[in-house]
C-alpha cells in the first residue's frame, strides 16, 4: 500500500528555537523522497512529526488525504525505521519481524509466516532464528526495514538507516533499498546528510537549512539548477563569482564579472528575471570548467594554476585568474590535461551548465 | 487543539505509572515520619499521649546524662568502627585488585564477603561463641597457658566493635575494591614513568583518586553502625548503652513514644550532619 | 629482598584478615554438630541431633515459611511499583521529577529503625493490629528505594528507540513494558528482585517492631537467643549460611554464563 503526504505550514519551536519553519510540502505516493540537510536542519524533526512521536507547535499533516494531528504513531499508515535500528535485543529476527503484526492480533503461524517472506525480502530467511547480536550492522538495517514493512505501511519513514554503515556497504544497501521500495511500491521518506546517498536513491530531493526547505526537485535538477546558494553549495563543490547585470535583452544579461564581462542566457536565471544594477552570483561547478578552444562561448580569461592534485577521474585544480586577484576557482582538468603548478592556461565555461543567483 | 490533548492523554498515563510509588511512599514513609515529628513534640502521661506543644523531650535529652550519654558511646563506637574498617579493608582490597591474578580476583572477593550470607542476629551470636568467657579465644589463651581466668571480652564495647568491624570491613572491601579496579593502570604507569616510587604512587595518585569510594563506604558504615540495635545489644553488655538501645528502651518498658520519636529525630539529625560534613567527597548519584 | 619482605607481608595480612572474617562462622557452623549442650569448646563430637531439632522446631520452621512469604511479596511489589515509577520518570516529561526521584529514593537515607519506629506510631495511633503484612509494608517501604533506582539507573536512553518503534508498531504502553522494556531490562530487574529478597531476608528491626504472632526468621532466631549459646541457634545458622551461599552460588553461575553470551 501506499499514500501520498501532505505537509501544509508545520512549525515547530523548542522553547524559542524554531526548528522547523512554516514547511509545506507535497510528496505523491509510491515516491522515493530524501530529506537533505546539516544536522539541526530540521530534517528529522519532520520525520518525527510525520511519524506522530511529535506534534507540530502549528500546521498540519495530511497522509492519504487524513489529517494525522492528535493520531499516535501506532495508529498511523506510517512506520519508521530508526538510526540505531531499535531492534529487540531479547528477540529472534522472526519474532521482531512479526512483532508489528502480533500487535495487530495474528496469529502465530500467520505472523511467522508473513515475517519469513519479509525476511526473505531483505534476504535474511535463513537467520530467522537468530538474535540481533549475532548479525552484522548491514543485516540488522536489514532486518529493520523487514520489520518496517512487515505491518504494511502506506509510508516508511527512515531516520538516517546508512548512517552506522562504513562506506561500501552503504552504496550497496542504498542499491537495495532503492530496488526494494521499487518492489513494494510504499512511499518512502528517507532522512539523510549525505548527498551522495540523496542524489543515488530519491525520486526527489528536499534540502533543508535551518528549519526551512531551501530546494525540492529531482536530484539532477537540484544540483544542476539548484534554487539557492545554500542548496548549490551543500549538492556538491562549487564556485561563486560574484557579479552585477550591466545589461539585459530579450534572451539574456550581460553581467560584469571579476574576471571580465560575460553574456547568459535567460535560462540561467532561476529565480528572477535580471534587472541592470542586480548584484548578482554566478555558480559553476568545477567540471564546467574547461579550458578555453576558439568556440568557447565564455569565456574566464587567462588563469595561473596554483594547486592540483589527482582524483582518478580528474584532476582537482585551484586556479587564479590573471585579472582578478585574490579570487580562486577549483576546476576538474580532464586526466589528460597534465597541468602542473605555474601553468598558464585558458578557461572557459558551458553556459548550459550555469545558473545566477540573487547575491546572498 | 487535538495535539495538546494527546500530550495531555500521555501525561496522565505517566502520573499512572508513578502515582503507586509515590503514594506507598508517601503514606507508610512521608506520613509516619511527619507523624512523629510531631509526636517528639508532645508528651506523655501514664499510657497516653498529650498533644500540646513543646520541647520537653529535647530539653530532657540533653539535661539527662543517661540519654544524652547514648548519642556519644553511639558517636564514638561508630567513628572508632568506621575508621577501624576502612584500614582493615584498604589492605585487603588493594591486595586483590593488585596483587591476586585476575582470574582468581572474583573468587577471592567472593570470599571475602561470603558471611555477609550468614543471617545478621546470627552474626553478632557467632562472635558470643569466639569472644564469651567459655568462647573459642579464652579457651585457646587458656589452653596454652597464657591466662589463668578467661578474660572478659564479650559483653562489652570492645565486642560491640569487634562484632561491627567484621561486618563492615566486609561491606567496605566490596566498595573499595571495585573503585581500585576502576582506575587505570596507566595512572600507575604514568607516575612511575615520571620517576614516583611505590610508596609515592599511592600516596599521590591511587589514594586521592579512590577518596570518593572510601569515603562513600565510610559515610554507609557511619549510617548503619548508628543506626544499628542487634549487635550492641547482643555484644555489648548492659553498661554502655547505645541511642538505638535506649530508643528501644523507650518504646519498650516505658511505652513513652514521643520520648523514643525525639530521640529518632536525633538519631536522624546526627546522620545528616555526618552526611553534610563529608558531602563534598560523596558521590551517590546516577552514573 | 624487599620483594620477598612485602610478599610475606602481604601474605601475612591476608591470612590475618581472611582469619578474622571467618573465625566466626567456622565457630557457628562447626558446634553447630556439637555433641552437647553448649556450642563452646571443647568439641565433645560429632552429632547432628541440633539439625534434626530444627526441623522439629513447628516454630521455627513457621517462621522460615513466614520470612519466604514476606520477602518474595514484598520484593515483587517493591519491583513493580520501582518498575513502573522508573518507567515513568525515565520515559515521560513530568514536572517536578527531580523531586519525585528524591522522594522514591528518600528512605534509603533514614535508618531502618526510624522507619519501623514512624510506621509503629501510626499503626498504633490508628489502631492497626500488627501482623505479617505489616512487615511486608515496612520491607516494601526499604526496598522500593533500591528497586526504583536500580531499574530506574539501567533504563538507558538507547532503549528508548526500541520502545519507540515497539509502539510505532502497534504496541500500547502495557504491551511495551510487558513485550520489550521488562525483558530487556531483565538483568536488572532480577538483581533488584534478589537484592530486595535479601534485604526482606535478614531484616530484623523493622519484622521485630511491626510483627506480633507470626514472626519472621530473624525474630524467631532473636528470640532463641535468650535462652543463651545454644547449639541450635548454631544449626539454624549454619543453615542459612550455606542454603544462601548455595543459591548465591547457583544465581552467579546462571548470571555469568548468560552473560558472556551476550
Amino acid at each position: 500500500m501506499t499514500a501520498s503526504v501532505f505537509v501544509r505550514g508545520a512549525t515547530k519551536t523548542f522553547g524559542s528555537f524554531p526548528a522547523l519553519d512554516n514547511v509545506s510540502l507535497d510528496i505523491e505516493a509510491g515516491e522515493f523522497i530524501v530529506l537533505l540537510g546539516p544536522s539541526g536542519c530540521g530534517k528529522t524533526t519532520l520525520l518525527s512529526i510525520l511519524g506522530g512521536f511529535m506534534a507540530p507547535s502549528s500546521g498540519s499533516i495530511l497522509i492519504g488525504g487524513k489529517d494525522m494531528a492528535g493520531v499516535a504513531p501506532a495508529h498511523r499508515p506510517t512506520t519508521t525505521m530508526f538510526q540505531d535500528y531499535a531492534l529487540f535485543p531479547h528477540m529472534r529476527l522472526i519474532d521482531n519481524v512479526g512483532f508489528g503484526l502480533r500487535m495487530r492480533g495474528l496469529g502465530k503461524s500467520e505472523r511467522d509466516e508473513k515475517a519469513l517472506a519479509f525476511l526473505d525480502l531483505v534476504g535474511l530467511k535463513a537467520s530467522a532464528a537468530k538474535k540481533p547480536h549475532e548479525l552484522s550492522g548491514g543485516q540488522r538495517q536489514r532486518v529493520a526495514l523487514a520489520r518496517a514493512l512487515a505491518v504494511d505501511p502506506d509510508v516508511l519513514l527512515l531516520d538516517e538507516p546508512l548512517g552506522a554503515l562504513d562506506l561500501k556497504l552503504r552504496r550497496q544497501m542504498q542499491d537495495e533499498l532503492k530496488a526494494i521500495q521499487k518492489r513494494v511500491g510504499t512511499t518512502f521518506v528517507h532522512v539523510t546528510h549525505d548527498q551522495e546517498e540523496a542524489m543515488a536513491i530519491a525520486d526527489r530531493i528536499v534540502v533543508m537549512n535551518q528549519g526551512r526547505i531551501e530546494d525540492f526537485g529531482p536530484p539532477a535538477e537540484i544540483y544542476m539548477r539548484p534554487k539557492s546558494l545554500f542548496s548549490a553549495g551543500f549538492m556538491g563543490e562549487i564556485n561563486l563569482l560574484p557579479g552585477r547585470v550591466l545589461e539585459t535583452a530579450a534572451d539574456g544579461a550581460r553581467i560584469e564579472t571579476a574576471t571580465g564581462p560575460v553574456a547568459l542566457p535567460l535560462a540561467s536565471f532561476i529565480r528572477e528575471w535580471p534587472k541592470v544594477g542586480d548584484n548578482v552570483t554566478i555558480c559553476i561547478r568545477p567540471e564546467h570548467i574547461t579550458m578555453a578552444t576558439s568556440a568557447s562561448p565564455i569565456r574566464l580569461g587567462e588563469a595561473v594554476v596554483t594547486g592540483s592534485a589527482f582524483f582518478g577521474t580528474h584532476f582537482r585544480c585551484h586556479m587564479a585568474p590573471s585579472n582578478a586577484s585574490g579570487l580562486s576557482l577549483v576546476a576538474h582538468m580532464p586526466q589528460s590535461a597534465n597541468t602542473a603548478i605555474g601553468d598558464r592556461v585558458e578557461l572557459a565555461v558551458d553556459p548550459a551548465a550555469l545558473t545566477v543567483l540573487p547575491a546572498a | 487543539m487535538t495535539t495538546t490533548t494527546l500530550e495531555d492523554r500521555e501525561r496522565r498515563k505517566a502520573w499512572g505509572f508513578v502515582a503507586p510509588a509515590l503514594l506507598w511512599t508517601l503514606a507508610f514513609f512521608v506520613v509516619p515520619f511527619v507523624y512523629m515529628a510531631a509526636l517528639s513534640l508532645w508528651s506523655r502521661q501514664g499510657r497516653d499521649i498529650v498533644h500540646v506543644w513543646n520541647l520537653d523531650n529535647y530539653l530532657r535529652f540533653f539535661s539527662e546524662s543517661a540519654l544524652l550519654r547514648g548519642l556519644t558511646n553511639s558517636l564514638e563506637i561508630t567513628i572508632t568502627v568506621t575508621i577501624l574498617s576502612v584500614l582493615l579493608a584498604y589492605p585487603l582490597a588493594w591486595i586483590i585488585a593488585e596483587r591476586v591474578p585476575k582470574r582468581l580476583q572474583r573468587m577471592a572477593l567472593i570470599l571475602a564477603i561470603l558471611p555477609f550470607w550468614t543471617s545478621y542476629v546470627v552474626r553478632s551470636y557467632s562472635w558470643l561463641l569466639v569472644l564469651s568467657k567459655g568462647g573459642v579465644i579464652n579457651q585457646a589463651l587458656m589452653g596454652i597457658g597464657l591466662i589463668a581466668e578467661p578474660l572478659e571480652i564479650a559483653s562489652n564495647r570492645t565486642a560491640t566493635v569487634i562484632g561491627f568491624v567484621h561486618f563492615f570491613v566486609m561491606l567496605l572491601t566490596l566498595t573499595i575494591y571495585s573503585n581500585l579496579i576502576q582506575l587505570s593502570p596507566n595512572y600507575r604507569r604514568a607516575a612511575a614513568d615520571l620517576g614516583a616510587n611505590a610508596f609515592q604512587t599511592f600516596w599521590h595518585v591511587i589514594l586521592p583518586l579512590t577518596l570518593p569510594g572510601i569515603m562513600t563506604g565510610a559515610f554507609l558504615t557511619f549510617v548503619l553502625c548508628i543506626g544499628d540495635y542487634i549487635t550492641p545489644q547482643i555484644l555489648g553488655g548492659n553498661n554502655e548503652l547505645v541511642l538505638p538501645q535506649i530508643i528501644m528502651l523507650q518504646i519498650g518498658r516505658r511505652a513513652d513514644f514521643p520520648m523514643a520519636a525525639a530521640l529518632s529525630i536525633i538519631l536522624m539529625l546526627t546522620v545528616t550532619a555526618a552526611y553534610v560534613l563529608c558531602a563534598r567527597w560523596l558521590r551517590i548519584e546516577r552514573a | 629482598m624487599r620483594d620477598i619482605i612485602s610478599k610475606s607481608f602481604g601474605w601475612a595480612y591476608l591470612i590475618f584478615i581472611y582469619g578474622f572474617i571467618f573465625l566466626p562462622v567456622a565457630v557457628l557452623v562447626l558446634f553447630s554438630f556439637q555433641d552437647g549442650r553448649l556450642p563452646v569448646p571443647p568439641f565433645n563430637g560429632f552429632s547432628t541431633q541440633w539439625y534434626e531439632a530444627v526441623f522439629a522446631d513447628r516454630k521455627l520452621m513457621a517462621a522460615l515459611g513466614n520470612s519466604f512469604l514476606v520477602a518474595t511479596g514484598s520484593s515483587i511489589l517493591a519491583c513493580l511499583l520501582g518498575f513502573l515509577a522508573a518507567y515513568a520518570l525515565a520515559r515521560y516529561k513530568l514536572p517536578g521529577s527531580a523531586l519525585q526521584r528524591g522522594l522514591l529514593i528518600a528512605p534509603m537515607t533514614v535508618s531502618y529503625l526510624i522507619i519501623a519506629l514512624g510506621l509503629l506510631a501510626v499503626l498504633n495511633a490508628m489502631k492497626i493490629p500488627l501482623s505479617l503484612w505489616t512487615v511486608g509494608i515496612g520491607h516494601v517501604v526499604i526496598n522500593l528505594p533500591l528497586c526504583f533506582a536500580i531499574i530506574y539507573a539501567s533504563m538507558g536512553d538507547h532503549h528508548i528507540n526500541i520502545e519507540r518503534a515497539a509502539r510505532d508498531l502497534g504496541a500500547n504502553d502495557l504491551k511495551v513494558m510487558a513485550l520489550v522494556t521488562a525483558p530487556m531490562l531483565m538483568p536488572s530487574i532480577l538483581a533488584a528482585f534478589f537484592l530486595s529478597v535479601t534485604f526482606s531476608w535478614d531484616e530484623f528491626i523493622i519484622a521485630f517492631l511491626l510483627s506480633r504472632f507470626d514472626v519472621t526468621l530473624p525474630v524467631e532466631i532473636w528470640s532463641m537467643l535468650r535462652s543463651g549459646l545454644n547449639p541450635k541457634t548454631n544449626a539454624i545458622g549454619s543453615l542459612v549460611f550455606l542454603v544462601s551461599v548455595a543459591v548465591l552460588l547457583v544465581l552467579e553461575l546462571a548470571l555469568f554464563g548468560r552473560n558472556r553470551k551476550t
